[in-house]
């Protein structure tokens, strides 16, 4: 019970800090581009349909917000909204690192906890983004359940296969772990009948970076405040026993 | 002799009960805290709850959360 505490202490303020810092990181990098893409989306919607549509008409459908659902107002209150997302989201993700240093049960530290986040950048950024990647308001999808399957299991793929190799250190398990990692990109990312989008291509290009590069900021230093959080709070606790000592 | 085995024994006896307890405790909380980690996650990023995918929409986006 004192670990729990302990390691819901150290998650809790890892992802404060880490979501207020990509929030700053998002308000000045991914939602003006974000902001950006709904003017041309606005400008779709209003848009005559055309005689013979190509699905960039959808796109602009598929993301209609239902008019009479609750919406934070622009400016100061969507910011803060989305402070609140990116904080939840920085503790889930750490209560997620934290459960695997408390599986682990070493001594963890600011620099395992770096190692760590960036399993997790690789794992729940770089893997899913590379079938789906970070997508602007107003682009062509496919149907959203089977993406959210298809970039749950490419996430738990690839944090097991990262397991299997760096945890496990032979051959077979590291084997078995790059076989992981590869398989729902052999099976393949949902994709749209057609691939179109409401804002240019450039913009598109643009998001993804932003979007990629505040990911890797989050996952590095959450990484790096769980671990040193996780290491000061949870202490003796949360170090395995079992192994011997290691001889003098 | 006999006796640091028996002392060995002794220990290695004290150990086997406390290191389940131990493992037992961070299995706990490690369930507990991926439990809770996944239940924040799923309610940011994955709800379709109309009013939850609006406030976390530029999260969702920056995240490359499939939305919409």
């Amino acid at each position: 019970m004192t670990l729990f505490r302990s390691l819901f202490f150290a998650a809790v303020l890892s992802g404060l800090i880490a979501g207020l810092m990509v929030t700053a990181i998002h308000a000045v990098s991914t939602v003006p581009i974000i902001l950006q893409a709904e003017t041309y989306e606005a400008a779709g919607a209003n848009a005559p349909p055309p005689a013979h549509d190509h699905g960039a008409g959808n796109a602009a459908a598929a993301h209609e917000h239902g008019t009479e659902a609750w919406a934070p107002g622009e400016g100061i209150e969507r910011t803060a909204y989305t402070a609140l997302a990116d904080v939840l989201t920085g503790i889930g993700c750490a209560l997620l690192l934290c459960a695997a240093y408390a599986l682990r049960g070493q001594a963890t530290d600011w620099c395992q906890g770096m190692f760590w986040g960036l399993a997790g950048f690789a794992a729940f950024t770089l893997a899913p983004g590379l079938g789906l990647p970070p997508e602007l308001p107003g682009t062509e999808a496919a149907p959203l359940l089977e993406r959210q399957v298809w970039w749950l299991a490419t996430v738990a793929a690839t944090a097991g296969g990262l397991a299997l190799i760096f945890l496990g250190r032979r051959v077979v398990p590291a084997v078995a772990g790059a076989a992981l990692i590869v398989l729902p990109h052999v099976i393949g990312a949902p994709q749209p009948e057609v691939h179109a989008s409401l804002a240019p291509a450039s913009l598109g290009h643009d998001f993804v970076v932003a979007a990629t590069m505040s990911s890797f900021a989050f996952w590095l230093v959450l990484g790096m405040l769980s671990g040193l959080f996780y290491g000061r709070f949870a202490g003796a606790a949360s170090i395995n026993r079992t192994r011997p000592p290691v001889p003098a | 002799m006999q006796i640091e085995s028996t002392m060995t024994g002794a220990v290695a006896t004290e150990d086997s009960v406390a290191a389940p307890n131990a493992l037992a405790n961070r299995l706990a909380a490690a369930a507990c805290a991926a439990l809770f980690g996944v239940f924040l996650l799923w309610g940011v990023g994955f709800s379709q709850l109309e009013a939850f995918h609006n406030a976390a929409h530029d999260t969702r986006h920056s995240n490359a959360f499939p939305c919409h």
